[in-house]
């Protein structure tokens, strides 16, 4: 295996190199960006052998096809966006071997709104400013500042070690659900909302509408009202998902692509561990919100931190069958053919309703 | 001064000093700046300073926001705003600008608002130094103070979807360069040729916050030499620590 392309043969709806984020430069102006769902950026990370905030390619609303030039091991997490590696459906939140010359195509969503597409060794293409996120907006990172197009090749970096097929454990999988509950840190401009306005907020279900993109969700939904109509502040600074309020009282969700500072005052913030659903939430998607101490949202944070980063990946390996001749009777049993077919083990074997503990070591073709 | 220290999410915390647009207040957000940088806090990833507070972001697995807290309410204590003699010694940029013209389409509509001629808008927009406030909204835009009101004048109706970057213009009263190509709806009364932003460059923004912005009216004769000079990458932007 070695390092080669992906060649974008359709960027579909929308494409793009996205990495942890441009951290640091946001005093500049310049937008954080990065992948939308960063816990799906990380356990595909995990998946093929990457430290967890390497570059993926991640893929809006389907349609997007990506062609690899050598044998790569990837894994497609996220959205379940109808992946497809030369026909055959892909396993969802697994790492595989894609073959050279093998294609990988999105159809539409069916469960999440954007998939990932991870790469043993990376997407490496150029980094801008410490980051190879794509900020269309400001024209900086991917291959050229913009959003990916057909014809495109994104070099892919080599990987660190030979990578195994895993896979991720079914506790660790998103809930997809049309009803969100979405945790709310309040502040830091509540007091810019009467009291009914606030409770307006936290008892109401919004909608997501189809105006939602990289840079926020736009809510629909009753009207929060500000105190004195004033929903202007003097501009501060924003974060992932802040929830600000502009003057029609409607509330947005700001994302990844936000820009650095905004003038609408923001009535919370949603907590971590809600963000990756929101990232997914397609239009129609109806979101409620709860009112979270920070010291809760740190809490629930650092819990699904920690089980992300360090909950063990099972092994994902294609079984591969043996006849096995006992005493003259063939039994067929099946290995793992991970990490190494050739390692020396010990199996269980039930042999006539016997459980029998028998080593296997190859011999050589 | 008076400041609050509130949660802004679980990841970051906001460093309030009151809420209004001014010199002094500003001085002290980026005071603090300064100081929780000297500081090296433990999990403190990113700081951005705004008109009248410091956003501190933070990994909550390094710390919290109690904890941070605590540090941020020592050193928020202890600023201070710059001494007065301080205060008025800025770096002043001076940047050229083509007025009018194919450059400032809008000129004409700013005066006519203002009744005033063109060049009297020229003279008062070029006879100010303004403060740079913060960067923010796109890479490398400065929020500058200090307009005169005699050249106040509303958004266009109907946002250009594309303006150059270099564009220097008026929304209400308030005055900034675009520095990349973006759509906006400012009324744009000149040019700039010299490029805020570059992402190779470091720091990647041309003017920073603290320092103050006066234009400099040159001909598009002029413009168009010093923007070859800035093509070629031989153009050093013109700043002098300036008493004001």
């Amino acid at each position: 295996m070695s390092a080669g392309t992906a060649k974008v043969i359709s960027p579909g709806a929308l494409s793009l190199v996205q990495d942890a984020g441009r951290l640091g430069y946001q005093k500049f102006g310049v937008s954080l960006s990065g992948a939308m769902d960063t816990e799906a950026l990380l356990l595909g990370n995990r998946l093929v052998g990457n430290s967890p905030d390497c570059a993926a390619v991640e893929i809006t609303f389907g349609g997007a096809e990506l062609e690899f030039s050598q044998e790569t091991v990837i894994a497609v997490t996220g959205g379940d966006l109808d992946a497809k590696l030369d026909g055959t459906p892909v396993p969802a939140w697994e790492s595989f071997r894609a073959p050279a010359g093998s294609s990988l195509v999105f159809g539409g969503p069916a469960g999440g709104m954007r998939a990932y597409v991870c790469a043993a060794g990376g997407i490496a293409t150029e980094p801008v400013l410490g980051s190879r996120s794509t900020h269309a907006g400001s024209g900086l990172g991917g291959l050229d500042g913009g959003p990916l197009k057909a014809g495109d090749e994104l070099p892919i970096g080599e990987p660190s070690d030979e990578p195994s097929a895993l896979r991720i454990p079914n506790g660790l999988l998103p809930h997809r659900t049309s009803q969100l509950t979405l945790g709310v840190v309040p502040g830091p401009q509540q007091d810019a909302f009467t009291g009914d306005g606030v409770s307006v907020f936290y008892s109401s279900e919004y909608t997501v509408t189809d105006r939602s993109d990289r840079q926020g969700v736009r809510l629909d939904g009753p009207v929060i009202q500000a105190v004195g109509d004033r929903y202007d502040i003097v501009s501060d600074a924003v974060v992932f998902g802040s929830v600000q309020v502009p003057g029609d009282g409607k509330p947005i969700v700001l994302l990844a692509d936000r820009q650095t500072t905004g003038g609408y005052a923001k009535i919370g913030v949603v907590a971590s561990v809600s963000l990756p659903a929101l990232a997914q939430a397609a239009p129609g998607t109806t979101a409620r919100f709860e009112r979270m101490t920070v010291q809760d949202a740190q809490a629930a944070a650092r819990k699904r931190m920690s089980d992300l980063l360090e909950t063990p990946l099972e092994d994902a390996s294609p079984a591969r069958a043996f006849s096995l001749n006992v005493s003259g009777q063939i039994h067929e049993i099946r290995l793992p053919n991970q990490p190494d077919p050739n390692t020396a083990r010990t199996i269980q074997v039930d042999i006539n309703g016997e459980i029998e503990l028998v080593a296997v070591e190859a011999i050589g073709d | 001064m008076d400041f609050k220290i509130l949660p802004a999410g679980d990841a970051a915390a906001l460093v309030e000093f009151g809420d209004r647009i001014e010199p002094e207040t500003n001085d002290l957000v980026y005071a603090l700046a300064s100081a929780v940088e000297a500081a090296s806090i433990d999990g403190v990833v990113e700081l951005v300073p705004t008109y009248r507070s410091l956003l501190v972001q933070y990994d909550l697995q390094a710390t919290g926001f109690q904890e941070l807290s605590d540090n941020l309410q020592s050193l928020a204590g202890e600023v201070r705003a710059p001494a007065e003699e301080d205060t008025s010694a800025k770096v002043v940029i001076r940047l050229p600008v083509a007025y009018g013209g194919e450059l400032g389409p809008d000129l004409d509509t700013v005066a006519t608002h203002n009744g005033l001629t063109q060049q009297e808008v020229i003279d008062i927009h070029s006879g100010a130094g303004y403060r740079v406030f913060m960067l923010g909204f796109a890479p490398g835009f400065p929020y500058l103070g200090g307009m005169d009101e005699r050249i106040a004048c509303p958004r266009l109706k109907t946002p250009r979807l594309r303006l150059p970057g270099g564009s220097v213009g008026i929304a209400e009263s308030q005055t900034g360069v675009y520095p990349n190509d973006s759509p906006g709806g400012w009324q744009i009364i000149g040019r700039t040729p010299v490029r805020l932003f570059d992402s190779h460059a470091d720091p990647p923004a041309a003017i920073l916050p603290g320092s103050v912005v006066r234009f400099e009216p040159v001909t598009e004769e002029q413009y168009g030499q010093l923007k070859a000079k800035v093509d070629a990458g031989e153009y050093r932007l013109q700043m002098e620590g300036e008493t004001a």
